[in-house]
C-alpha cells in the first residue's frame, strides 16, 4: 500500500551510464517489456480519460455525440441536488480521512505497546479490510436499522432512543462515513504500525533518561517520526474518500433524498438515466477535484519532512 | 508495566470484540436462522440451526446463479491478477534497471493511474468499440488496466534489492533478455509477487463498482453483484442474504488465513520508506 507516497517521492537513482542508441538497442532490458502493459493502460485508461474531456462537452448517447459546450457543467453546478453531491464528497473524504489518521494512530500505538493478545488484536482490526464493501454495507444496513437494528436495540437498553442512522437526512452521510472508517481503519493501523516499529528505540531510551512523560514522548518523538506514515494514510484515504461510491450506493443509494449523494453516486445515477454526457462531466469534475487537492497536498506534505 | 499491559490489553480485547467481532457474529447468527426467526434481526440464538439449509437455498436460487457467479468471480480474479502481475513485473523491472527517456513517462503514468479516477462511461464506449463490453474478457482487461499502477510500484521498489551482478552472470551464460527476466529475475520476485497477488486478488474479487458498470446482467454476474441484486429485491429473507454475505467472505478469509504474515510484511515493507 505504498501507493501515492512513495510514487510521489523523487526516486533516487544512480546517475545513468550514457547509452548510445546502439547500446540501447542491445540492452538486456528491452523497452518492449513496456508494451503489453502499455497497451492495456493506453486503451482502457488513457484513451477513456482523454475522451472524457471531449464527451463531457456533449449530449451523448454512446453512439452519437452532439457538442453543447459547457452546458453539462452549468447544469451540474446549477442543480442543487448535484451541488449537494459535490459538497458531500468533501465532507465525506475529509471526515473519513481525519478519523482514520486519529484512530489508526491510536490503535497502532496501542498495538505496538506491551499488551496481551497483540496478534489477535491486529488480526481482528485488519480483517474488515478484506471483507467486500458490499458485504459490509449490507451488514451495517441491517445493524443500523432504526427499528429492529442491533445498534438501536442496544441503545434502548440504556434508555436512549437511537436515531434513524440511515433514514435521517442529516445523519445518513455521517453514518456511512462511520462505517467507512470501521472498514478502513485496519489498513491505516497497519501502515502506522510499520511506521512505529521503524522508529529507533534509542530515542525513547534517551527520553526516559531525561524524564519525559508518556505524552511528551508521543508529542516530540512518535508524532514527528511517524510522519511518512501519516502522509501515506492521509493521501490514501483522501483519494479513496473522494472517489467513494460503492459503500454509499449499497447503504443509502445517495438518499434519503439527495442527502448522502457524492460525486461517485451522481455519476452513476446520470449514467443509469442515460445522461452519458452529464455523467462524464461529473467524472471530469471529480478528476479536477482530486487533482487540485491531492497534488499540492502531497507536495506540501512530502516537503515538510523532519530532518533526522 | 506488565500489569498495565494486561489491563489495557483486556480492555482492548473487549472493545475490539464489540466493535469488530460482534457484527460478524450477527451475520453468522442470522445466516443460521430460519426465515421467520431472522425477521427479528436480533442477537438471539437461532431456535433451529438452519445454516446448511440456507446455504443450500442460496446456492440454488435463480437456477444456481450464485454457483455461476462464484465461477465467474474465480475466472475474473485468476485471469486479471495473473496478467497484471506478469505485465507489471516486466515494467517494474525494466524501469528500475535501465534509465531511458521512457522512465519519466512511465513514472507519470503510474502516478496518474493511482490518483485519477477512471472515466467510466468513456471506458464503456471504448469497450463497445473493441467489442468487449459486457464480456468477461472486457472486465478482466479493465481490472488489469486499473490495477497495473499499484503493482508496478511494488515491483519497482523490490527489483532494486536484486543485485545487478545476477543479470550480468546470466548474460555471460548466454541468456537473452526474455530468458533473463522470466527464468532468473521473475522467480526471485516471489516475495513481492505473493503480496501483489494477494492484495490484488482480494481487490478484484471484492470489486463491485466495475462489475456493475462493465459487466451488467444476471448471467455473468460476479458474486458481489449477486449480493447486490439480492439486496435490491427487498425480500425479507435476511437469513439468505446473510448466508450469501458469509459465503462470499470465505475466499478472502482463506487468503488471509494463509497469507496473513506475507500480506502484512509485504505491505509494510513498501508502505513507509521515510
Amino acid at each position: 500500500m505504498t501507493l501515492v507516497h512513495s510514487a510521489l517521492e523523487r526516486t533516487t537513482e544512480r546517475p545513468a551510464r550514457r547509452q548510445t542508441r546502439r547500446a540501447g538497442a542491445r540492452s538486456p532490458y528491452p523497452t518492449w517489456f513496456f508494451l503489453p502493459a502499455g497497451v492495456f493502460y493506453l486503451v482502457l485508461f488513457v484513451v477513456p480519460t482523454g475522451a472524457s474531456f471531449w464527451f463531457a462537452l456533449t449530449r451523448w448517447d454512446l453512439y452519437s455525440a452532439e457538442f453543447i459546450g459547457l452546458d453539462n457543467f452549468q447544469q451540474f453546478f446549477r442543480e442543487p441536488a448535484l451541488v449537494k453531491g459535490f459538497v458531500n464528497t468533501f465532507v465525506y473524504a475529509f471526515l473519513t480521512s481525519g478519523a482514520k489518521v486519529v484512530l489508526g494512530l491510536a490503535l497502532a500505538v496501542l498495538l505496538t505497546s506491551q499488551i496481551i493478545a497483540r496478534g489477535w488484536l491486529r488480526s481482528v482490526v485488519f480483517f474488515p479490510v478484506l471483507v467486500s464493501t458490499i458485504g459490509v454495507g449490507v451488514m451495517f444496513k441491517v445493524l443500523l436499522d432504526p427499528f429492529d437494528g442491533a445498534v438501536n436495540t442496544v441503545l434502548s437498553w440504556v434508555g436512549v432512543t437511537g436515531p434513524g442512522w440511515l433514514t435521517d437526512p442529516s445523519l445518513a452521510l455521517f453514518s456511512v462515513a462511520m462505517v467507512d472508517v470501521w472498514k478502513g481503519v485496519g489498513l491505516a493501523t497497519l501502515i502506522y504500525i510499520a511506521g512505529l516499529v521503524a522508529i529507533p528505540q534509542e530515542y525513547y531510551e534517551a527520553a526516559r533518561v531525561d524524564g519525559a512523560s508518556a505524552w511528551q514522548n508521543f508529542r516530540s518523538i512518535t508524532l514527528p517520526l511517524v510522519r511518512p506514515a501519516t502522509v501515506t494514510v492521509v493521501l490514501l484515504s483522501l483519494i479513496g474518500g473522494l472517489r467513494s461510491f460503492d459503500l454509499i450506493w449499497t447503504m443509502t443509494r445517495g438518499g434519503p433524498g439527495f442527502s448522502s449523494d457524492v460525486i461517485g453516486s451522481v455519476i452513476y445515477k446520470q449514467y443509469q438515466a442515460g445522461f452519458y454526457g452529464l455523467s462524464t462531466a461529473g467524472n471530469v469534475v471529480l478528476f479536477v477535484v482530486i487533482a487540485v487537492i491531492i497534488f499540492p497536498l502531497s507536495r506540501w506534505l512530502n516537503r515538510k519532512e523532519v530532518p533526522l | 508495566m506488565r500489569r498495565r499491559g494486561v489491563a489495557l490489553g483486556s480492555v482492548a480485547v473487549v472493545a475490539t470484540a464489540v466493535v469488530f467481532v460482534v457484527p460478524f457474529v450477527f451475520v453468522l447468527l442470522t445466516a443460521s436462522k430460519t426465515q421467520q426467526d431472522a425477521l427479528d434481526l436480533d442477537f438471539s440464538l437461532p431456535t433451529r440451526w438452519a445454516l446448511l439449509e440456507n446455504v443450500r437455498t442460496v446456492l440454488a436460487t435463480n437456477d444456481g446463479q450464485l454457483v455461476r457467479a462464484f465461477w465467474n468471480s474465480t475466472v475474473l480474479t485468476v485471469a486479471a491478477v495473473a496478467i497484471m502481475t506478469v505485465l507489471a513485473a516486466m515494467v517494474g523491472y525494466v524501469v528500475q534497471r535501465r534509465r531511458s527517456r521512457w522512465n519519466p513517462v512511465v513514472d507519470a503514468l503510474v502516478l496518474a493511474g493511482l490518483i485519477i479516477p477512471p472515466a467510466v462511461v468513456p471506458t464503456i464506449w471504448v469497450l463497445q468499440g473493441i467489442g468487449l463490453f459486457k464480456t468477461m474478457a472486457g472486465l478482466i482487461a479493465v481490472h488489469v488496466a486499473f490495477g497495473l499502477s499499484f503493482c508496478i510500484l511494488l515491483f519497482r521498489a523490490f527489483v532494486a534489492t536484486i543485485p545487478r551482478e545476477l543479470d550480468e552472470a546470466a548474460l555471460i551464460d548466454g541468456a537473452g533478455p526474455s530468458r533473463l527476466f522470466f527464468s532468473v529475475i521473475f522467480p526471485l520476485l516471489r516475495a513481492v509477487v505473493v503480496t501483489v497477488v494477494v492484495v490484488q486478488a482480494v481487490t478484484v474479487f471484492n470489486d463491485f463498482t466495475y462489475a456493475l458498470y462493465f459487466l451488467p446482467g444476471a448471467d455473468n454476474a460476479t458474486v458481489q453483484l449477486t449480493l447486490y441484486n439480492y439486496q435490491s429485491q427487498g425480500l425479507n429473507q435476511w437469513n439468505l442474504l446473510f448466508a450469501d454475505v458469509l459465503l462470499i467472505t470465505i475466499p478472502p478469509l482463506i487468503m488471509y488465513a494463509f497469507f496473513n504474515r506475507q500480506i502484512v510484511a509485504g505491505m509494510t515493507s513498501g508502505a513507509v520508506k521515510g
